[in-house]
């Protein structure tokens, strides 16, 4: 029997742990999200406050990704084995790409734009969404992307830690040393991963030609 | 202080100081007036406090000592917002909005100010037409799409489109080939006389400075080294008026050379 032989047979629960590997990356992004984008905003222009946040975006993201898991299963509230311990890793690691591309997204910003932006009387949210967003919105969602493909990544590792998701057949397969039941878990977790980069690639392209 | 200036004063700098919070002072005690629909140029080296003296006119800088009355008003008393949607601005590169078409960059304060749609419409048209750019061939168009030119006069159409009084110009035709800001010039003079619009335009051209000024201020590193109408401005003996009048000749002669 070949790997998609297997892949068919159990084809009931590659869907379900592909459905929760999605859910997983689509909840930590979104947490990502919501705490990254207003941050980096908030760090345009505020020189110490953005060495200090990105250096430690970026320390938590030297941590390995199985350590980071283990180091917050002690921590009450978000704590324990299971998926919630998981979206929250996951979410941190998303974390640094999207800061950094949004707060260096808007900075790069034609200066010129942004003065005759506010010499003309645009106020200053008027600036951030009319003028500021959609101009860094190229650099913004290759933040995105970068952050989308690495949380795909490391969310094959959330079964550690019994979060679910593909991870559990690579982890399953290779206890039980087989092959076929480690790529039924493999293969469908690197898809994803090429999938979301070619989609959200295709996206960024669009963005920057308009 | 006394209280504000008198009618036909469309702008008034008193005892304007600016400094950098590092403490070097930018602009020291500046006194200027602009009358209702003159052009006053202001013209001096670079890091002569020419374009720091607009940003105080629009409150994108705040002074530090002195004031400055707009339309009768000290700026700090103005909504800076409000301030600015009346002070059309003009500046290198136009600062056009890359992602907007034309029309769009045109409409931006309109716009905001919430003009009806079909009043913005007729308005970009109008003034499109007013810098000699054929809505039908430049309004849907980028401004990545536009030669240097053609972008500096939608920055103009833009920053008189919601018809404001006093008009600031930071160099605006700076960046342009010589033919094209020849061209810019002589049609800039004749808008101006036309619309009657108060205006401050800064550069460091001497010619230009001769050519559009209804006066001309001379700035040297932060003072206001004296006013001048146009054509007394190369008889002037003052040091700093000499030597730009020195590259005005200077000029001159290698064009004759040619």
């Amino acid at each position: 029997m070949n790997w998609y032989d297997f892949l068919l047979r159990n084809r009931a629960e590659v869907l379900q742990r592909t459905a929760e590997h999605i859910g997983l990356v689509a909840a930590a992004m979104a947490i990502a999200l919501i705490i990254g984008l207003p941050l980096g905003v908030a760090l345009v222009g505020r020189r110490t406050l953005q060495r200090w946040v990105l250096g430690a975006a970026n320390v938590v993201q030297t941590i390995p990704s199985l350590a980071l898991f283990g180091f917050l299963i002690p921590v009450p509230w978000i704590g324990g084995v299971g998926a919630s311990t998981a979206i929250v890793a996951l979410a941190l690691y998303a974390l640094l790409p999207i800061l950094r591309n949004t707060a260096t997204g808007i900075e790069e910003v034609d200066a010129a734009v942004i003065e005759s932006a506010r010499g003309m009387g645009m106020t200053p949210q008027q600036v951030l969404w009319q003028v500021e967003l959609p101009l860094a919105s190229p650099v913004l969602l290759a933040g995105i992307r970068v952050a989308t493909v690495l949380c795909i990544g490391v969310t094959t590792i959330a079964a550690a830690i019994g979060a679910g998701g593909l991870g559990v057949f690579i982890f399953r397969g290779v206890s039980m040393v087989n092959n076929q039941v480690i790529l039924a878990g493999a293969i469908p977790a690197a898809l994803l991963a090429i999938l979301a980069d070619a989609a959200l690639g295709i996206l960024q392209w669009k963005m920057a030609k308009r | 202080m006394t209280g504000a200036p008198q009618d036909g004063c469309a702008l008034e700098c008193r005892g304007v100081t600016y400094r950098l919070p590092s403490g070097a002072t930018l602009l020291s005690r500046l006194n200027l007036k602009v009358a209702q629909g003159e052009t006053l140029v202001l013209l001096g080296r670079s890091g002569s406090g020419k374009t720091t003296t607009l940003k105080l006119i629009n409150r994108l800088l705040e002074p530090n000592e002195g004031e400055i009355f707009v339309s009768g008003r000290s700026t700090t008393d103005w909504d800076p917002i409000q301030l600015r949607r009346g002070i059309g601005y003009v500046i290198q590169d136009a600062g056009l909005f890359p992602h907007w078409s034309v029309e769009r960059n045109v409409a931006l304060v309109p716009r905001l100010e919430r003009w009806p749609e079909d009043r913005i419409r007729g308005r970009v048209k109008e003034m499109l037409e007013l810098v000699g750019l054929p809505p039908a061939e430049f309004a849907m168009r980028r401004p990545s799409e536009l030669s240097g030119g053609q972008r500096q006069r939608v920055g103009v159409a833009r920053a008189l489109a919601a018809d404001p009084p006093i008009l600031l110009m930071d160099e605006p035709f700076g960046a342009l080939d010589p033919v094209s800001r020849t061209e810019l010039q002589r049609e800039f003079r004749a808008l101006a006389s036309r619309l009657g619009k108060s205006i401050v335009f800064v550069t460091h051209d001497v010619r230009e400075a001769i050519f559009l000024g209804s006066r001309i201020a001379l700035l040297a590193e932060g003072r206001l080294i004296g006013e001048y109408a146009p054509d007394e401005f190369l008889r002037s003996t003052e040091p700093e008026a000499r030597a730009f009048a020195a590259s005005y000749h200077l000029e001159r002669e290698e064009e004759k050379m040619r």
